[in-house]
């Protein structure tokens, strides 16, 4: 069985310190500049539908101490908690409750961020982070934000995305300093939006 | 069997730990931290520090939040009173060299990560740099209540009111607030935060500063952040507005004028001088041709 | 002209080497071997092995050679050293009850099932000094005991005590993880089990210190020695593949059973409550001062008003630990002269502020209503 197992088993980093640092600090920079995009080279091929930014972030970030909820997709290909148990050692979650980190194939299908651990006012960082594979990810459209990382405003547009996108995200940033956090994955992009980007109108193009 | 058993060991060589001393582990557990750092801005997020090889009280929570942090192709500059030859500066700048190989550098601009302990060099930083501050205690609200289960609610519930009477008090008493370093900030309108021991000069760099800021606190096992361009307002009141130390004088090294001073002691017949505490960028500007009056 | 009073590269190297040489002493002495300082001061290898966390009583000796016989430096180099190991998960309990004894004292009962054994002890030695030691005296071979017939009988005295309910139950295995504050940082108010790892890896003489205070009258506890009893357990571990425990070997330990009074209250009838200390190898003072502190620290847990340093955990969990005391303290040698510059300005300030005040002693007003 663990013979087959380790036939079968996709390879994780292949050089886990120096890719999982790289992958790590691309995910602090998305953070801290919300809605900007950056890239994000990956070299892993694991299970489908398991895409490999979300593969690489599960490596970086996730291990024993952190639970994680698979959605739908994910959960229904067994290969996917066989990969992410045995290179992350995580322990996966049935309920997006539980969770540390979230990983989303199927972001039209997204959960109410409310069904995932806020934090609480005493502790808001005991929240989770959601790692969503999305097909598209601009920031020359879409909705506008502003706050702590954006020099004015930024915009990040993503899909596909539930149709009430926008008030579910205006209800988590709301709740500041509890909320979700999001990393927004698409094929070597990657961008973040922390709870503490607020909606905002777009600014004027300024003159230049 | 699982992967995360096996031990990865990619050091530089000779010095058998990973690389930038810390085990993957341990830094999964830092990089996460730091993350809900940064979404959380100014608050103090719990972090299980690990017992370093330097004593507490010397730069661990920096040290570790610097080694979660780095990569290969980062530069590291380090700074103690903001010269970069202090002796712990030193101490501190070898551990990296010698457990992560990095290239390291004096030059702020050069710079990619710099691990500070109190100042904020006078160079303004940039978007790409990530200023790791060593923080003693964390805790704004600490001298006005000892006790962590009870200034953890006062953050819950943003009452601040404690600080203000604090500086208040200062008014009544001196005429001015008599906070001269680690001076409170309030992080983007909501978390009331230690800027750690950096004089109150440096406060304003904060600010809607480009850079990354990281704060690292060892001993009492807490990480908090400042994501760029992000509003840090120091406290103070409408009718005593927030001001920063000036000098009468400029370096007399470099004639430097609205930087911060070291004042050092020539003689023992009251002769002073004033120098640039920024070495670095002392050095800059001499060699830029700039003059004080005692070069 | 200016010079920097700076330290450089240099500088920082020399300072190691005098230290090693300083170390290494008059070159005339023979070296001391960490075999020496293994069988010799043992009892400060158990207490750097304890306040380290780790046992080893190798490393802590080595640890010691090269502190120069400084325990907290010890402990240091201990723990620095127990951070980067591997963990492969955590042991069963110990069996105290099942312990090899060396030593096993009661001060609640005068005779008791297993008896009294004195083993090695200072107790009643005339604290003389004994020269003859300097001259390397070769001590007496120790009386060899008669083996008794029922050797393994030497059940716990709380375990007595606990059959007639005089005595607080120890408290059921709820199956709940055990916390670690070196995996997790301390979340306040902390339970037991946190804060008997902190008491354990305290410094000895800041828990001596609190402990003597409960018995001043501050925040008094009644106490009694219910047993104290030194000797080797087995350590079980079981490994996620076998499925059962395997020993891994023998530890020394100390351990102390406090049995203090308790008035009871509400639904709690009255009875003797516990405090627990447990250390590495022989380390009687400390295991006595942390189940001392022990129990105080369950005040709360026990209706008693917290009042006093002994029984506020934060006050004790937060400043026992002697490597983050003495770290934070000693930082002070550290450069702070950006801050001090700042406060050198304020109180030049402060004080032309107040001269100008005693000069004019009417002016002040004016002066403020002007600013």
């Amino acid at each position: 069985m663990a013979h087959t197992l380790a036939r079968q088993l996709a390879h994780g980093f292949a050089d886990p310190v120096h890719e999982g640092q790289a992958v790590f600090r691309a995910a602090m920079e998305a953070l801290s500049r919300p809605g900007r995009i950056r890239p994000l080279a990956i070299a892993l091929t694991p299970p489908a539908p398991l895409t490999p930014e979300l593969a690489a972030l599960a490596l970086a970030l996730t291990d024993a101490d952190t639970p994680v909820w698979l959605d739908a997709p994910l959960r229904e290909e067994p290969a996917v908690a066989g990969f992410l148990r045995f290179h992350t050692g995580a322990p996966i979650v049935a309920s997006p409750g539980q969770a540390a980190f979230a990983l989303i194939a199927d972001p039209a299908g997204c959960p109410a961020f409310t069904e995932f651990a806020q934090g609480t006012p005493a502790y808001p960082d005991a929240s989770a982070t959601l790692i969503l594979a999305v097909e598209t990810l601009s920031d020359a459209d879409g909705p506008a934000f502003a706050g702590p990382g954006i020099r004015g405003t930024m915009r990040l547009d993503a899909g596909p995305l539930p149709a009430d996108w926008a008030s579910r995200w205006a209800a988590n940033q709301a709740g500041f300093p509890l909320g979700v956090d999001l990393l927004l994955v698409a094929a070597g992009r990657l961008a973040g939006l922390p709870r503490s980007a607020r909606p905002a109108a777009p600014e004027a193009t300024p003159c230049t | 069997m699982n992967a995360q058993v096996q031990i990865q060991v990619t050091a530089s060589p000779g010095t058998g730990y990973n690389f930038a001393y810390l085990d993957e582990g341990t830094k999964r557990m830092i990089r996460r931290a730091i993350l809900k750092a940064i979404a959380i801005p100014g608050y103090q997020v719990p972090f299980a520090a690990r017992e370093m090889p330097m004593p507490y009280g010397w730069g661990t929570g920096g040290v570790q939040v610097t080694a979660a942090i780095l990569g290969s192709s980062d530069v590291l500059k380090v700074i103690d009173q903001g010269a970069d030859d202090t002796t712990n500066a030193v101490s501190i700048r070898r551990f990296f060299t010698a457990t992560a190989g990095i290239a390291t550098t004096t030059r702020t601009a050069e710079a990619t990560v710099i691990q500070t302990r109190h100042r904020i060099p006078e160079a303004p930083l940039a978007e790409g740099q990530v200023l790791v501050y060593q923080v003693p205690i964390p805790e704004p609200l600490r001298f006005l209540e000892p006790r962590e289960t009870e200034t953890r609610q006062l953050h819950a519930l943003a009452e601040y009111g404690l600080m203000h009477v604090k500086l208040y008090e200062d008014i009544a008493r001196h005429g001015h607030i008599a906070t001269t370093y680690a001076y409170p900030v309030e992080v983007a309108g909501r978390y009331v935060m230690d800027p750690s021991p950096t004089p109150k000069f440096d406060n304003p760099k904060m600010d809607d500063c480009p850079a990354l800021q990281l704060f690292g606190a060892g001993r009492e096992k807490r990480i908090y952040a400042i994501p760029p361009y992000t509003r840090v307002r120091s406290l103070d009141f409408e009718d005593h507005p927030f001001r920063v130390q000036s000098f009468d004088r400029p370096c007399a090294l470099c004639g430097a004028e609205d930087v911060y001073l070291d004042e050092v002691v020539l003689d023992d017949a009251g002769g002073r001088m004033f120098v640039c505490s920024d070495t670095d960028h002392c050095e800059t500007r001499r060699a830029d041709g700039h003059t004080g009056e005692a070069a | 002209m200016y010079v920097a009073v700076k330290g450089g590269e240099a500088a920082i190297d020399n300072a190691h080497r005098l230290l090693a040489e300083i170390r290494r002493g008059d070159p005339a002495v023979p070296d001391l071997t960490v075999a020496q300082i293994r069988e010799q001061m043992r009892l400060l290898v158990d207490r750097v092995m304890t306040e380290g966390s780790l046992y080893d009583p190798d490393l802590a000796a080595l640890a010691l050679k090269q502190a120069r016989g400084d325990v907290v430096e010890a402990v240091f180099l201990v723990r620095a050293y127990r951070t980067t190991l591997p963990r492969f998960g955590a042991t069963e309990a110990l069996d105290t009850g099942a312990m090899t004894l060396a030593r096993r004292i009661s001060a609640t009962f005068k005779d008791l099932p297993g008896g009294q054994v004195l083993g090695p002890t200072f107790d009643y030695t005339h604290r003389l000094v004994d020269f003859a030691l300097a001259d390397g005296a070769v001590p007496e071979p120790a009386a060899e005991a008669e083996p008794e017939a029922d050797a393994a009988a030497c059940p716990r005295v709380t375990d007595l005590l606990g059959q007639a309910g005089l005595l607080e139950p120890s408290p059921p295995d709820d199956g709940a993880p055990v916390g670690d504050l070196t995996r997790e940082p301390v979340d306040y108010p902390a339970d037991r089990a946190v804060r008997l790892q902190g008491l354990a890896r305290g410094d000895e003489g800041f828990i001596l210190a609190l402990g003597y205070s409960t018995q001043r009258g501050y925040g008094r506890t009644h106490p009694f020695v219910g047993e104290i009893r030194v000797g080797s357990v087995e350590l079980d571990f079981t490994p996620e593949e076998l499925g059962f425990p395997v020993s891994l070997g023998t530890v020394d330990m100390t351990e102390c059973q406090m049995i203090n009074q308790f008035h009871g209250h509400g639904a709690v009838p009255p009875q003797f409550t516990r405090g627990y200390g447990l250390v590495f190898g022989q380390g009687e003072r400390k295991a006595m001062a942390m189940a001392l502190v022990d129990r105080s620290l369950r005040a709360a847990e026990l209706g008693e008003a917290v009042v006093v340093p002994a029984q506020d955990q934060e006050f004790v969990l937060a400043h026992c630990d002697s490597l983050q005391a003495t770290g934070f303290v000693e930082h002070m040698k550290l450069p702070h002269y950006v801050d001090f510059q700042a406060e050198l300005d304020l109180v030049r300030r402060l004080r032309a502020e107040h001269a100008a005040r005693t000069a004019e002693p009417d002016e002040p007003t004016l002066r403020e209503a002007a600013e």
